[in-house]
C-alpha cells in the first residue's frame, strides 16, 4: 500500500516535471510571436511585454486543461487576444490612465524597415508606405486590426485566425477584406 | 483592347504595390519586435493587483457617501421639526391671545350690561320733564 503511494507520488512528480519541460519549450518557441503580435497591436513595448508575461502566466495556470485540440500557438494567441481586449476595456473604464502614452509614433515604427539592397529613394518610399499601412491599421476597429495583423504580420491561415479569435471563417474574411480595403485606400488606391 | 490592357496593368500595379507595402510592413514589424525583444530591460517589481486597495477605496467612498447623505437627511429632518415646532408654538400663542381677548371682551360686555341695568340714564329725569311739559301744552 505504502509502496503504491510512493510510486504514485513519483509518477506525479515525473508527470509534473515533463509538463514543466513541455511548457518551457512552448514558451521558448512561441514567446517571440506572441510578443510581436501584442507589440504590433499596441505599439507599446512595455505594455506588450507585460501582456506577454500575463499571457504565459495564464497559460501556465491552465496548461493542465490544454487538450491540444488546436495548436499551442493558436491557444496562446487566443489568450493574448483576450488579454488585449480586457486591457482596452479596462483602459476605457479607467480613462484617466494614460496607458497609451508610451505608444511609439508611426514615423518611429517605420524606421525599423531594413534597408536591404534598395536605393535611398526606394528606402524612403518604402518607409512612407509602411507608415501609411501603420496609419491605416491604427484606424481599423479592434477586430479588424487583430485579424489583419494575424494574417499579414503573423501569416496565419484563415482557419487558424478563426480559431484564435473565436469567429467563423466567413466573418474573418469579411473583416480582412474591409481592413485591406482601408489599407489600399490609405495607400492611394481604390476601395 | 489597349484600354483593357491598361486597366488590367493598372490593377496589377496597384496589387503589386499593396503586396509590397504589406511585405515591408511585416518586415518592419518583425525587425522592430526582434530589436525590442532582445533589448535588455531593467527588472522591476511587477505592480501588485490593487484589488484590496480598490475594494477599500470603494468601501470608504460608499461609507462617506452614505454618511453624507444620511447627515443631510437627518439635518433636513431636524430643520423640518424645528419649523413645525415653531409653527405650533406660534399657533398656541395666537390661540392664547385670542382667548385672552375674548375673555376680556366678555368681561367688559358683562360689566356694561350690569352697569346699564343698575344705574339709570343720566338724562332720564330731564326727558321725563320734557315729556310732562309736552303733555301739558297739548292739554291747553
Amino acid at each position: 500500500m505504502a509502496a503504491g503511494t510512493a510510486l504514485e507520488a513519483i509518477t506525479m512528480a515525473t508527470a509534473e516535471k515533463i509538463a514543466a519541460e513541455e511548457f518551457s519549450a512552448v514558451v521558448t518557441k512561441h514567446r517571440p510571436q506572441i510578443f510581436r503580435f501584442l507589440l504590433s497591436s499596441t505599439r507599446d513595448v512595455d505594455l506588450a511585454e507585460t501582456l506577454t508575461q500575463e499571457c504565459f502566466l495564464k497559460a501556465h495556470r491552465n496548461w493542465g486543461s490544454f487538450r491540444g485540440e488546436s495548436s499551442a500557438m493558436t491557444w496562446l494567441m487566443r489568450i493574448a487576444i483576450n488579454l488585449q481586449k480586457d486591457h482596452w476595456r479596462n483602459r476605457r473604464m479607467q480613462f484617466w490612465r494614460q496607458t497609451r502614452s508610451h505608444a511609439v509614433d508611426l514615423d518611429e515604427a517605420s524606421d525599423w524597415l531594413p534597408s536591404g539592397e534598395r536605393s535611398v529613394e526606394q528606402q524612403l518610399l518604402a518607409k512612407e508606405r509602411v507608415r501609411q499601412v501603420a496609419k491605416a491599421v491604427e484606424g481599423l476597429s479592434e477586430r479588424q486590426r487583430t485579424v489583419f495583423l494575424l494574417r499579414y504580420v503573423e501569416e496565419m491561415e484563415l482557419s487558424e485566425i478563426a480559431r484564435a479569435t473565436g469567429l467563423n471563417e466567413g466573418t474573418v474574411k469579411a473583416h480582412l477584406s474591409r481592413a485591406v480595403a482601408r489599407v489600399r485606400a490609405e495607400l492611394g488606391g481604390k476601395r | 483592347m489597349s484600354t483593357e490592357t491598361g486597366g488590367v496593368g493598372k490593377l496589377t500595379e496597384e496589387s503589386d504595390k499593396l503586396d509590397e507595402s504589406l511585405r515591408d510592413f511585416r518586415v518592419s514589424v518583425h525587425a522592430w519586435s526582434e530589436a525590442a525583444h532582445v533589448q535588455p530591460r531593467a527588472a522591476f517589481k511587477p505592480e501588485r493587483r490593487r484589488i484590496w486597495r480598490l475594494a477599500a477605496g470603494w468601501a470608504l467612498s460608499c461609507f462617506l457617501v452614505a454618511g453624507g447623505v444620511s447627515t443631510g437627511v437627518w439635518e433636513h429632518h431636524r430643520q423640518e421639526m424645528k419649523i413645525v415646532a415653531a409653527r405650533i408654538a406660534e399657533q398656541q400663542r395666537l390661540a392664547a391671545q385670542e382667548q385672552a381677548r375674548q375673555e376680556e371682551e366678555d368681561l367688559l360686555a358683562k360689566v356694561d350690561s350690569d352697569v346699564s341695568r343698575e344705574v339709570p340714564s343720566a338724562m332720564e329725569p330731564l326727558a321725563q320733564l320734557m315729556a310732562d311739559d309736552e303733555t301739558q301744552v297739548s292739554a291747553k
